[in-house]
């Protein structure tokens, strides 16, 4: 899993049946400090995560198993809102 | 996933049986806001998406989850067509 900070949403009304109810958020990975790392990807949403939200996600087909035996057609999904996060020195 | 915009469509005659009448897009990444950033992609098409518009990829094994595309070779797939996308920051 990785952290990512939800940094917006993403609308798409013509799109994969499985996907119906389910929501597209764009989230950007960060580091222990915060700071940004790499690009920000779209993930679906099994938590109820939002916008400014700290949060980890999943990458390949783990990221469908919240919804599962229904196949959803992601390769990132948000499981879990960090609630904080310690680094130690 | 990833955010792309749809450049071009990829026609080929002799391909994997599993993969006959099904579209090819030729797709390239972009950032949130539009820009056009990474290398080219060919996608297969679950969606009915054309060129010039902006869509989401899902790619690896979960590419295999969309629509119709069970025990098929393709590690890349466009499951939706994007409205907006709005970002916070």
């Amino acid at each position: 899993m990785q952290m990512a900070r939800v940094i917006g949403d993403v609308v798409a009304t013509h799109k994969d049946p499985n996907y119906d109810s389910i929501k597209l958020l764009l989230v950007q990975p960060i580091n222990a400090d915060g700071s940004d790392v790499g690009r920000p990807l779209v993930a679906v949403d099994s938590v109820g995560a939002g916008v400014g939200e700290t949060v980890f996600f999943v990458r390949g087909k783990e990221a469908s198993f919240p919804w599962y035996p229904t196949e959803v057609p992601a390769d990132a999904g948000i499981v879990g809102i960090i609630d904080h996060f310690h680094v130690a020195k | 996933m990833l955010l792309a915009r749809i450049v071009g469509t990829v026609v080929a005659t002799r391909k994997d049986p599993r993969l006959v009448s099904n579209k090819l897009l030729l797709a390239r990444p972009v950032d949130p806001k539009g820009k056009a950033e990474g290398n080219y992609l060919v996608a297969i098409d679950t969606v009915d998406a054309g060129v010039g518009e902006t869509v989401l990829i899902v790619s690896g094994s979960s590419a295999r989850m969309a629509s119709g595309m069970k025990d098929t070779p393709v590690d890349a797939a466009v499951v939706g067509i994007i409205d907006a996308v709005d970002v916070a920051e």
